[in-house]
């Protein structure tokens, strides 16, 4: 097996040219949860963690720049992300316990692009831009475009992760996180929901949801958005809110939750949010 | 590959396949058996060690990652300044069948050591990653209230 452990991004480029195949390595959190006899099979591996270039959070003008390699107890204790992006420091202190988030990355959380990961519908309402370098260079793409479909990303051969770009939250606007478990850590979701919402005036002006576990993909449930936004803020567009996510999405059943239990878990996780605004 | 680490404040050496787990390669090439094997899933947290300082599973951790690390094992924490908090862990029923002791106790000491005074919520929380499933954790809290009464 070639097994690689690059210390500069050029060089593991390198590497991914002349071998697209190579498996990137990052908290191995997913990876590792394989049979031993898959993983002496693969062909080979490259391993992304001694590549500082990819780990750390970062201000750049008004985007906050997060190296995909950047363990989830780095972006739960980062003053920059409970500041501006505190529905991400949430979702962080959510995934797994201590030991998962002192390894597990932000960037395979989204090449695994499991439907339940826990960050992916924070990244759908914060408007996250995803750059992705390989061996033909660099490409940004939102990121409410890169998961195609069940575990499907818009990552090409010999393609990586390299950073997540988070814009500046607009002034004044509350960030919600929310995860459905059978308990509190350590459990993968049976939903989770995230919104981004602004009210002026009595009225809701913004209005971003997302949720996961909830279909094929985490989504961003856009006629939700379109029905919500305009309206006055009162508790009856909390209820309508909760309806119309409900009535939006697909769930499966699985061994985790069944599709009805999903449907509801999400009207009254949406309508919970919506109401706080109220108050 | 061949691979140095520190274990227990000792260079060691170990070769194998790259992507061999830490869990065995301590067991198995370095007769430190205290770190238990429960899952081998990431779900228990029996085989909690220290890596470069912070808390992590054995279990999903490659060989291709240990290049270089310094990794604290149980024996080598119980050993030093883990003494007084471990007589009162067991005294207070924090250990039962022990299949989950010897992870919880590298997850606590790792948590006294940027905090020496954890309250039962920041307990909770550090301790979410290590299963029990004998002593419904008083036992485990009560060690950590005395550690503080101790003071
Ligand atoms: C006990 C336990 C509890 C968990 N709890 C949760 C939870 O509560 N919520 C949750 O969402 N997840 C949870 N997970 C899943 C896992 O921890 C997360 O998905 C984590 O973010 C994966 O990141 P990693 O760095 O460990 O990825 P790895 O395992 O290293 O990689 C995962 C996949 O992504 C690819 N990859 C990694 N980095 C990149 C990159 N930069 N570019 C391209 N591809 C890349 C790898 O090749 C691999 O295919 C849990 C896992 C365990 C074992
Ligand atoms: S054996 Fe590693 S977490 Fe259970
Ligand atoms: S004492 Fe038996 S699992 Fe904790």
């Amino acid at each position: 097996m070639k097994a690689l452990a690059p210390r500069t991004l050029d060089e593991a480029l390198l590497q991914l040219t002349q071998t697209p195949d190579l498996r990137p390595l990052a908290g191995c959190t997913d990876l590792m949860v394989s049979e031993p006899e898959d993983r002496r099979d693969w062909s080979g591996v490259l391993d992304l963690r001694g590549i500082s270039e990819l780990r750390g959070i970062e201000w750049r003008g008004e985007t906050l720049e997060i190296g995909a390699v950047t363990a989830f107890s780095e972006i739960r204790d980062s003053p920059e992300v409970r500041q501006s992006f505190p529905a991400l420091a949430e979702a962080a202190s959510r995934i797994g316990g201590w030991q998962i988030q002192n390894r597990a990355s932000l960037g395979g959380n989204m090449a695994n692009a499991s439907p339940a990961g826990d960050s992916l519908p924070v990244l759908l309402v914060l408007d996250a831009q995803v750059v992705l370098v390989g061996p033909e260079g660099k490409r940004s793409v939102p990121y409410r475009d890169f998961h195609l479909g069940y575990r499907q990303t818009a990552l090409g051969p010999g393609e990586i992760i390299g950073w997540v770009q988070l814009p500046k939250p607009p002034v004044g606007a509350t960030q919600f996180f929310r995860k459905v478990g059978t308990r509190e850590a350590q459990a993968i979701s049976k939903v989770v929901v995230a919104l981004l919402a602004s009210v002026s005036d009595g009225q809701i002006s913004d209005y971003r949801l997302a949720a996961g576990s909830v279909a094929e993909t985490p989504v961003r449930l856009t006629e939700v958005e379109e029905s919500i936004v305009g309206r006055a803020l009162k508790p009856e567009v909390a209820d309508l809110a909760g309806h119309l996510a409900a009535q939006a999405v697909r769930p499966i059943d699985d061994v985790r939750s069944t599709a009805e239990y999903r449907r509801f878990a999400l009207a009254q996780v949406v309508r919970r949010m919506t109401l706080q605004l109220v108050r | 590959m061949k691979s140095e680490l520190f274990v227990n404040g000792k260079s060691r050496v170990v070769e194998g396949h790259p992507m061999d787990r830490l869990l065995d390669i301590l067991r198995d090439e370095l007769g430190l058996i205290g770190t238990k094997e429960g899952c081998g899933e990431g779900e228990c947290g029996a085989c909690t060690v220290l890596m470069n300082g912070e808390p992590v599973l054995s279990c999903l951790i490659p060989r291709i990652q240990c290049e270089a690390a310094t990794v604290e094992t149980v024996e080598g924490l119980a050993a030093a300044e883990a003494r007084a908090f471990l007589e009162g862990f067991v005294s207070d029923g924090g250990v039962q069948c022990g299949a989950c002791t010897p992870g919880i106790i590298v997850t606590a000491l790792a948590l006294l050591r940027d905090n020496p005074h954890p309250d039962r919520q920041e307990v909770q929380t550090a301790l979410a990653g290590n299963l029990c499933r004998c002593t419904g954790y008083e036992g485990i809290h009560r060690a950590f209230d005395r550690g503080a009464e101790d003071e």
